[in-house]
């Protein structure tokens, strides 16, 4: 089952996240993934470049914080763990080891936080052949539980308040690094490009 | 450096601010030897762009010399490029149908949001167009950062005038992807809205194109003398009836295309919590809406309709039903330059097409400020006006 394979009993074909439904939502979330949270969102996007240079890219942890803006650094610890250090409001940063609970050379790799994380959290991310011989659908599926207080305030910034909001640019992102070899900006000089100004 | 920058309605000041740098390995940095005022400039000055933020550089019409390049550019320093306004990757899917400026990598991500939420789609980036087209400084200045310069910029020989090919940068392509979208044929006489600088160049290029005859509608005396001058027949809408005209003057089957460049001076996005206000305003309320209307009546059954102008979001009574009952087709689009400027720059070589007329005015950039001024109040003399870096102040502006 991929992130767009739709449940036979289900009334159509278009994918579990962009269901009405919240319960049909969560639902298909824990079918795909680890079920750390129930709020779910998903994001695909078409990149012109094979499955499997996206997916080598990818699954190499180190380069996530290439295109992952809140991300400052990703240990890889061995083949299945890994260390993310995350921006956190007031210069802070919050971290926990993310897990590859299950992966398919080339088509997905799916990841849950360990137990013991400050910010449970799981997803996984599907590569496609596209239709049409236009490259590859990339498809990020998030769960999270967003808990209250200073960590609460971190993962708000983490995911801007709406997961599928960050993960839509983190996306476009990616699919900037893998067809231009840059991630595009609007800022005149390195001062600016500190300053987040575009 | 000096600059052109943006602080709030009709407040543009010629400032020192700091260098551009390369920051991704395919830019280059850019030596501004001319740059152009474009009637979508003036949008800005008038404060009707959201996402505008005090202390932007404006400007997209511009060329200049190479001074550096990043790692991945392709440009050698010392060539003397014109840049596009519209900045494209070269190798996303729309880059790779030639559809320029809908290319899906030049806009930051996070500037994408507004477009997606607007559009359904976000576009590519512009220079100097506020931050919903991705907060790139822009051309009216010393230099500027040019992302993907191994697909954008277009080298010139060294001997051709800058007056000659900048505006290779925008209002050249753009009149001509115009006319290209009427799909003239031999014989046809095409209308065109608008004898501004792209209205212009509209002319030119229908006639390039085939058409038998052309006829300009504006009301400025001075910009239907120059459309009268590359053949064109003109209808002063102050004082004839258009649609009338329209009629008589094609033995009552309309014009076989239809080119509405009235509303072209705005490349602008308008979001739609901006709209009131924009249709509040005098100049970009009914009149532009106006314009493409009459377009859709007065083109012949079956004929073309091409839309240069840019409409940024929603409009009232538009004439749905005429496009459908008369069979009419609709194109539309922000230019694709980087598709025209090779063919354009040997059609300007050639002799085959004259840019220079349009140039009413030189002026330093340090007077930058003044030329808005002069652009905003005096548009029927002032048809367009180049700054220069470096050129000798004059003792009086024109």
């Amino acid at each position: 089952m991929s992130a767009d394979t739709p449940n036979s009993e289900w009334p159509d074909e278009a994918p579990p996240t962009t269901s009405k439904h919240g319960d049909r939502a969560r639902i298909a979330g824990e079918e795909l993934i680890e079920p750390k949270g129930d709020s779910l969102s998903g994001v695909t996007l078409t990149i012109d470049r094979p499955r499997a240079d996206l997916f080598a890219f990818w699954r190499d942890f180190s380069n996530l914080a290439r295109f992952m803006e809140n991300v400052i650094d990703i240990e890889v610890l061995d083949a299945r763990r890994s260390r993310w250090v995350v921006k956190a409001p007031a210069n802070r940063t919050v971290e926990w080891i993310s897990i590859v609970t299950e992966e398919s050379e080339g088509d997905f790799i799916a990841w849950a936080s360990e137990p013991d994380a400050p910010v449970p959290n799981s997803g996984r991310v599907d590569f496609r052949d596209a239709p049409g011989g236009r490259g590859t659908w990339v498809s990020a599926t998030i769960l999270y539980d967003p808990p209250a207080g200073f960590i609460g305030k971190a993962i708000a910034k983490m995911f801007q308040r709406e997961p599928a909001i960050q993960a839509r640019r983190d996306l476009r992102r990616f699919k900037q690094l893998m067809e231009t070899g840059e991630v595009a900006t609007g800022a005149r000089n390195r001062r600016l490009l500190e300053e987040g100004k575009n | 450096m000096r600059a052109l920058t943006w602080h709030g309605k009709h407040d543009v000041r010629v400032e020192t601010v700091d260098d551009p740098e390369i920051l991704n390995p395919r830019d280059a940095i850019i030596r501004v030897t001319s740059t152009a005022i474009c009637g979508s400039d003036l949008h800005l000055y008038d404060g009707y762009i959201p996402t505008m933020m005090a202390g932007d550089i404006l400007g997209h019409e511009f060329m200049g010399e190479v001074v550096e390049t990043g790692p991945g550019s392709t440009l050698r320093k010392g060539q003397r490029v014109v840049v596009p306004f519209t900045i494209s990757c070269g190798g996303c899917f729309h880059c790779g149908k030639h559809q320029y400026s809908a290319c899906e990598n030049s806009l930051p991500a996070d500037n994408q949001d507004i477009g997606r939420e607007l559009y359904g789609h976000p576009t590519a980036g512009l220079f100097g167009y506020s931050h919903m087209t991705g907060g790139y400084s822009g051309g009216q200045a010393e230099y500027v950062r040019v992302p993907f310069s191994d697909v954008g910029p277009i080298v010139v020989p060294d001997d051709v005038p800058d007056d000659d090919v900048l505006f290779l940068s925008d209002i050249l392509p753009t009149g001509w992807q115009a006319a290209e979208n009427a799909q003239i044929e031999q014989g046809d006489t095409v209308a065109v809205w608008g004898c501004g600088p792209v209205g212009l160049f509209c002319v030119q290029a229908a006639f390039l194109m085939g058409a038998e005859r052309v006829i300009a509608i504006d009301h400025f005396p001075h910009r239907l003398e120059l459309a009268r001058r590359f053949g064109a027949e003109t209808i002063d809408f102050e004082e004839s009836k258009t649609y009338e005209a329209l009629m008589e003057m094609t033995g009552g089957i309309g014009p076989d295309a239809c080119i509405d460049a009235v509303g072209l001076e705005a490349h602008g996005f308008f979001v739609d919590n901006v709209i009131d206000q924009i249709k509040a305003s005098t100049f970009l309320g009914t009149d532009r809406i106006h314009s493409i209307r009459q377009a859709i009546i007065a083109c012949r059954k079956g004929g073309r309709v091409s839309m240069p102008a840019v409409y940024g979001g929603y409009v009232d009574k538009f004439p749905l039903g005429a496009l459908m009952e008369k069979g009419l087709t609709l194109r539309t689009g922000q230019t694709h330059v980087q598709h025209y400027m090779p063919g354009l720059l040997n059609a300007i070589l050639d002799g085959k097409i004259d840019t220079t007329f349009l140039i009413s005015h030189r002026l330093p950039l340090e007077q930058a400020a003044e030329g808005y001024k002069m652009f905003h109040d005096r548009q029927n003399e002032v048809t367009k006006i180049v700054l220069k870096p470096g050129l000798e102040i004059a003792p009086a502006a024109a």
